[in-house]
């Protein structure tokens, strides 16, 4: 048994504790928003926030989560996710949208911490959110787009 | 009267018949009585949404969004009222109008087949309309005028919309001929228009294969053979079933499938699985051999895939000669989804949930593997999480899988096969290994008199369903692109080998032009330099009677600014290919890495496509075959040793990442043409457009692929 906080509220789920966050919410909880890529934190689509840090939930083991809060993509909000996810519809980032998840969260993660950032600074915080489709230069301009209007 | 039953009945297929599409949210539409279906392709509600039945998969490529503009055109619909549904599996209904008997995706063909098909369905759907407000109000058919939705005769300053006409629509008879809009008056095609599946592809919401979920669904994970061609010897199954969560081990002809009631507790028990493998008549071969094999072979003479003068005379006479040899590894797909699909075996037929490709062949398979007939397999098409081919399999794999599984575990409940990433980096079905050789000759002008090229590899439709495809002993899909090369050379000979190798092969993201591309566009560099002449200059020269291959040429050389000044430590090099007929033109801008490789800064690319349909979605995929054409040319490859695959997941095959993808600007040749392909013609030119600017910077050819080869191992930076 495990209790955390996830997207706001207390929960408490029956795993055992090797089972990564990723599997919890995907099996236990039903929050499939959080997708599975590769399972070895190279692909960066699991990505959630922890504590509000963006984090791969494929790696992070049920015993670490009691006490902490979760946010995934079903749960984000705020200023820097309604400007990212507004910048991210605007410019029609998504192709084939599996992956897009993860970027958003770790978008989300980089503005929080770098209000206007760079390119450099882009390539540094996304670099580990891989794509597939190769979405990588509306991802680069959405991220500036969402900056612009935050007013960072 | 057609309503959406009455024409569901009348097109009835057994068990088949009163399925309707799957939404953006993966749940299953409900077909109603009270909604104007005119035809398979379109459904009008009473409360005025309008939703349009998609045919072709949507994995990325756009294709629910471009099939919508289409009709929504045709229709003068509004965009907000536009929704959209993957259609079920009919080939009656649904067939791909290219392929023939055959419902799929692939090809780059889903808007150029659709189009004339998607416009009438449109412009009968509100000839309909029209009709329905004429005889409602009284007036004649011809005063009425439909725009954005609503449907107005001004003269009587009478107006409705769709959702309000909808029921008297639906007991109208469709017109035998429509007249469809000249296109000066599009009022969607031709413009930007969200994506219909943007939104809920960045909240979460939109629900791929992978996240199908019900009470009591069993995920599957399979044991496979370390080489390919291996078959279960002997399997112990204690350890596994030891594993809390784990229901039952079944064998299955893709291996032993471990059934549990989550994916962790399946992985754990393939972990603990122990299997011994039967590799007698497994592949043994390493990539190493391979390229050896394919090199003495390309040294002989092979089937004819195209002949004209004489290529060999022609060399013979030639005042120079140049040869090279080129390399090209395995590839995987690698989509971000990896493969999955939901089987759920019932009394009244089957289910099956899947990004399927080719739900035509998906449910055959799955038909034949549960024991009814293909009517009664449900196929309920999900989004697909990129595919690049790999969801289209001619023998339905993974669909088969999970039939496979699901049968074996009785039952009622839906199983989930999912393949691991490792499965899917391990798991065969890459884009075959090549070897290319080069010949052509320069007279003393620098002319090209001649040209011979000799690509070995295995055949991509060999041995499968569409075998007859194989013409003359010779697999287009193996050398289209040379077999095709548009440059007026007098002599050329294009000759194929044709290997058999136990690796399985598929076609991957414009399949033959992957390879053909960058060995005939580099070897042309390589004659320019050699004759002292500017590449482009060349290929102008050589298209004389290639307008779009020219046109789309120029335009990419006149926005990259081709023969204009460049910083140092920076070149430019320039490539044009046509592949699904559709014509590319690329021109990259590259810098060199501290470790030696390329670094490409920026790509300016041209495309004529036809009518564009959706600019946005043809700039996206310009930008995304660019950077999956990149991933393929700098980093990715499959390497084999004694059969067995090296590479496990991303850390190994390494893909495309934000920090490599260069800035690129598309440029779209205007054109009234029928609208060609557009998801995979931008991928061939970009590895050859970068090892032409590498040379520029440099003086160094690329003759192996991946670029990361030049970088000796261990000095290659991130």
């Amino acid at each position: 048994m495990v209790t955390f906080t996830i997207n706001g509220a207390s929960q408490t789920v029956d795993v055992d504790s090797d089972v990564p966050l990723l599997w919890v919410l995907r099996d236990e909880l039903t929050l499939t928003g959080t997708k599975y890529g590769c399972g070895v934190a190279q692909c960066g689509a699991c990505t959630v926030h922890v504590d509000g840090r963006a984090v791969r939930a494929c790696v992070m083991p049920a015993a670490s989560l009691p006490g902490r809060e979760v946010v995934t993509i079903e749960g984000v909000s705020g200023k820097v996710a309604q400007a990212v996810q507004t910048a991210w519809r605007k410019l029609d980032v998504a192709q084939c949208g599996y992956c897009q998840s993860g970027q958003i969260m770790s978008a989300i993660a980089l503005l929080t911490e770098i209000p206007r950032p760079s390119d450099a600074d882009i390539d540094a915080g996304m670099s580990g959110n891989v794509c597939r489709c190769a979405t990588y230069v509306r991802i680069r301009a959405a991220i500036h787009e969402a900056a612009g209007t935050l007013g960072g | 009267m057609v309503t959406r039953r009455r024409f569901l009945q009348s097109t009835a297929l057994g068990g088949a018949a009163l399925l309707v599409g799957v939404r953006l949210d993966g749940r299953q539409a409900l077909a109603a009585d009270d909604v104007f279906a005119p035809n398979a392709f379109v459904r009008i509600a009473p409360d005025n949404t309008v939703t349009i039945i998609g045919k072709h998969l949507e994995m990325g490529q756009g294709s629910y969004t471009g099939l919508a503009v289409i009709l929504a055109e045709e229709l003068d619909a509004d965009w907000s009222q536009i929704r959209v549904e993957a259609a079920p599996a009919d080939v009656t209904r649904y067939n791909n109008t290219k392929w023939g008997p055959i419902q799929g995706t692939g090809g780059s063909t889903s808007l150029a087949e659709s189009w004339e098909q998607l416009r009438r369905a449109g412009a009968t759907a509100r000839a309909m309309l029209v009709e329905a407000a004429a005889q409602e109000w009284g007036v004649p058919a011809s005063e009425i005028t439909v725009d954005g939705g609503v449907v107005s005769h001004a003269a009587s300053n009478r107006r409705a919309t769709f959702g309000e006409l909808a029921s008297k629509a639906a007991a109208l008879t469709p017109p035998a001929q429509v007249t469809l809009k000249d296109p000066k008056d599009f009022k969607l095609v031709g413009k930007r228009v969200p994506r219909l599946d943007g939104s809920a592809k960045t909240d979460g919401s939109a629900k791929f294969t992978m996240d199908f979920a019900e009470p009591g669904m069993l995920t599957a994970l399979i044991a496979r053979p370390p080489r390919f061609g291996a078959t279960v010897k002997w399997v112990d199954t204690i350890g596994a079933r030891r594993v809390k969560g784990v229901t039952r081990v079944v064998q299955v002809p893709a291996g032993v499938a471990v059934v549990a009631t989550s994916f962790w507790a399946a992985r754990k028990g393939r972990e603990a699985l122990r299997v011994a493998w039967d590799e007698s008549r497994a592949e043994t071969r390493g990539s190493d051999e391979l390229f050896a094999a394919y090199r003495v072979l390309a040294g002989r003479p092979g089937t004819s895939a195209r002949r004209e003068g004489d290529a060999a005379g022609a060399l013979r006479g030639a005042t120079r000669v140049l040869e090279a040899f080129y390399e090209f590894p395995y590839l995987a797909h690698a989509p971000m989804e990896p493969l999955d699909a939901v089987v759920r075996l019932g009394a009244d037929g089957c289910d099956l949930w899947a990004g399927s490709q080719i739900p035509t062949v998906d449910q055959q398979v799955v038909a034949t593997i549960v024991g009814l007939p293909p009517a009664k397999v449900r196929v309920h098409t999900m989004l697909a999480g990129g595919s690049f081919g790999r969801r289209a399999t001619p023998n339905g794999d993974v669909a088969g899988e999970a039939a496979a599984v699901a049968k074996a575990v009785g039952g009622d409940k839906p199983v989930k096969v999912v393949w691991t990433r490792e499965d899917d980096i391990q798991g065969g079905r890459y884009r075959p290994l090549y070897v290319h050789r080069l010949r052509a000759g320069l007279d003393a002008q620098g002319n090209i008199v001649g040209w011979e090229h000799r690509i070995v590899g295995q055949s991509i439709l060999q041995g499968t369903p569409f075998e007859g495809m194989v013409k003359n002993g010779v697999d287009a899909t193996s050398v289209e692109g040379a077999s095709t090369l548009p440059y007026a050379i007098p002599n050329i000979t294009v000759e194929l080998h044709t290997t058999r190798v136990g690796v399985p092969v598929l076609w991957w993201r414009s399949v033959g032009s992957t390879h053909t591309a960058f060995s005939t566009e580099t070897f042309l560099d390589e004659l320019a330099q050699a004759a002292g002449r500017d590449p482009l200059e060349v290929r102008r020269t050589l298209l004389a009677k290639h307008p779009r291959h020219r046109a789309t040429l120029d335009l990419a050389a006149e926005k990259a600014g081709w023969g204009e000044p460049l910083p140092p430590g920076r070149a430019r090099g320039i490539a044009v290919h046509e592949s699904f007929e559709s014509v590319v033109a690329q021109v990259a801008e590259v810098s060199r890495r501290p470790d030696g490789l390329p670094k490409v800064e920026r790509v300016v690319c041209a495309v004529d496509c036809g009518t564009a349909i959706n600019p946005d979605v043809v700039r996206a995929q310009m930008e995304g075959g660019i950077g999956f054409g990149l991933a393929g040319a700098l980093w990715s490859e499959i390497t084999l040793v004694r059969g067995r695959v090296q590479q496990r997941n991303f850390d190994g095959y390494r893909p495309l990442r934000i920090n490599d993808m260069p800035a690129v600007e598309v440029h779209i040749v205007p054109s009234g043409a029928a609208p060609t392909g557009v998801g995979e013609p931008g991928v061939p030119p970009i590895a050859p457009a970068v090892a032409n600017a590498l040379y520029q910077l440099t003086g160094q050819r690329v003759r192996r692929l991946p670029f990361a080869r030049l970088a000796p191992a261990g000095t290659r930076t991130a």
